[in-house]
């Protein structure tokens, strides 16, 4: 195992030693210590090699991440595993707002809680969340799952396009758009599988499922004032 | 952007190196803020008021000020010079005399109380802290900033932290839209703004509150139904220290607590090297939700 200490390495060096590490690598487990908040920590990644950071980052770790699995083991800041394409990012402690931002694939775990903007955006990333999500989370998101074990702040899925969203909690409010649908066995299937990946100790049958009421696809002229 | 700090001890062993820790704290954030930096630090209580006051030309305007002072309002005044600010010490009843005769020299006051003093100035955190030997300074609690001007010119009167009454401050991470109609409402209750400057407003409205009788929750509460915009703000009083941020809290925010202390950062970066942080339960203060302090 490759251990780095951000104490005395730069951090652009370590980004180029782990951005350069290709599919057939050696070095497949990196260790980085003493990250104290760093932001842009282990960003664009594409290689199947495993990096634990140990302690909590600062903003847009493990961003653009393809293949690699990346796991802090502390709290994350804002946009953690932003615009992931592939890979699996595990946050043990909490996450900050916009966690998988814009994601297009790959799975983000966040033990804790995530708090505001949580997938705004999204475009295929699947999150599982093991606590709860603050507000305006699932903004605008268009493909993918998120899980949440508990509870949802306002203004869920607000404008929301297919993403699927599952709560076992509490949600405080639905944004515009959002609507609760029926749990199909399909959607257990997928939410059996996604929290059996992100090793989440709950039953597919306690969650809700909500999802696109499809009424802000089209302009309508009947809807003018809700634009 | 905009760099926040804050830290409130409460155990008194580490009173000595409150200015230290704080110092570290907003190096950190230098880069969230280049244009000025300021600390506000609640120290040893002082046998009268204290009244900070900043000078653009220190050295001729401090000297010998003690001595006018004092024999204007006939008590012993005590004057401590650090580059472009000096402390003065004085009775609390001569302060409106003192006032009248530092504007009439024009000299700025930067702040008043009895335990407070506030040193801010155009520049990196780590050059502003040196000027004033934040480092060496002991205390109860402080906060501090660091700004990326976006609303009014980088000037020292811009920086932050805002005291608008005595032992009271308040830094500010983000932008007020309603601030000129709030200015024009407290002007007329006597809390009006004396710079263009949108977070001065908010001081200024957090003062008038407590000058209504509200304790610090109920003040940030308040600043909640009345002020409009995107604020994350960190609150200062003589015994007390608040934090509260406004609903969209697009403005980041950590904060960590121990039995020794409660501390604010705008990023976890500003904790990272504080004793006990590994242990301490850190969090992100939830939006629209006052968390305060007292001793």
């Amino acid at each position: 195992m490759q251990t780095i200490d951000l104490a005395t390495t730069p951090l652009r060096d370590l980004n180029a030693m782990l951005q350069a590490q290709t599919d057939n690598t050696n070095q497949t487990s990196w260790e980085i210590v003493n990250p104290k908040g760093a932001h842009a920590l282990a960003v664009g990644l594409d290689a199947p090699i495993e990096v634990t950071v140990k302690g909590s980052t600062g903003y847009y770790c493990a961003g653009m991440n393809k293949q690699a699995t990346v796991r802090v083991t502390g709290s994350a800041g804002p946009g953690v595993a932003e615009n992931m394409m592939s890979g699996t990012v595990i946050v043990e402690g909490d996450a900050s707002q916009y966690a998988g931002a814009t994601g297009r694939g790959g799975l983000l775990v966040v033990k804790g809680n995530a708090s505001s903007r949580c997938g705004i955006s999204m475009k295929g990333i699947d999150i599982v969340v093991h606590g709860s999500i603050g507000h305006m989370s699932g903004f605008m998101a268009q493909r993918g799952n998120i899980v949440v074990l508990g509870d949802a702040g306002d203004a869920l899925g607000d404008s929301l396009y297919e993403t699927r969203i599952f709560v076992r909690g509490t949600v405080k409010s639905l944004g515009a758009d959002c609507v609760e649908k029926e749990m199909r066995p399909e959607h257990i299937e997928i939410l059996r599988d996604l929290l059996e990946r992100a090793g989440a100790d709950a039953s597919p049958e306690e969650f809700r499922r909500y999802g696109s009421a499809r009424k802000l696809y089209n302009f309508n002229i009947d809807h003018a004032g809700e634009y | 952007m905009c760099g926040i700090v804050g830290l409130f001890l409460k155990k008194e062993e580490l009173h000595p190196r409150l200015g230290d820790l704080l110092t570290d704290m907003l190096i950190t954030m230098t880069d969230r803020g280049p244009d000025s930096a300021g600390i506000a630090i609640y120290g040893a209580e002082a046998e009268g008021l204290k009244m900070t006051l900043q000078s653009d030309t220190p050295e001729e305007t401090f000297a010998g000020l003690d001595e006018i002072l004092g024999a204007a309002i006939g008590a012993p005044v005590s004057l401590v010079a650090a580059d472009t600010h000096a402390v003065l010490t004085l009775p609390g009843e001569a302060e409106a005399m003192a006032r009248a005769l530092l504007a009439e020299k024009g000299i700025r006051v930067m702040g008043v109380g009895e335990t407070m003093e506030i040193f801010k100035e155009v520049g990196l955190p780590k050059d502003v802290a040196a000027r004033f030997d934040i480092r060496s300074k002991g205390g109860s609690h402080g906060i501090g900033h660091t700004r990326m001007a976006t609303e009014s010119a980088v000037t020292t009167l811009g920086a932050h932290p805002f005291s608008t009454d005595a032992d009271q401050c308040l830094v500010h991470n983000g932008s007020l839209s309603n601030h000129k109609n709030v200015g024009r409402v407290l002007s007329r209750k006597g809390f009006g703004p004396q710079t263009e400057n949108d977070t001065e407003v908010a001081a200024c409205y957090i003062s008038s509150r407590l000058a209504e009788g509200l304790n610090l929750g109920e003040a940030l509460e308040g600043a909640l139904e009345d002020l409009d915009g995107f604020f994350t703000f960190v609150v200062g009083t003589k015994n007390g220290f608040g934090v509260v941020r406004d609903p969209i809290a697009c403005k980041p925010a950590v904060m960590a607590e121990t039995d020794d202390y409660v501390a604010f950062g705008s990023e976890y970066r500003a904790l990272a090297n504080l004793p006990g942080i590994e242990t301490a339960r850190v969090w992100e203060p939830e939006p629209a939700t006052v968390y305060f302090w007292e001793r």
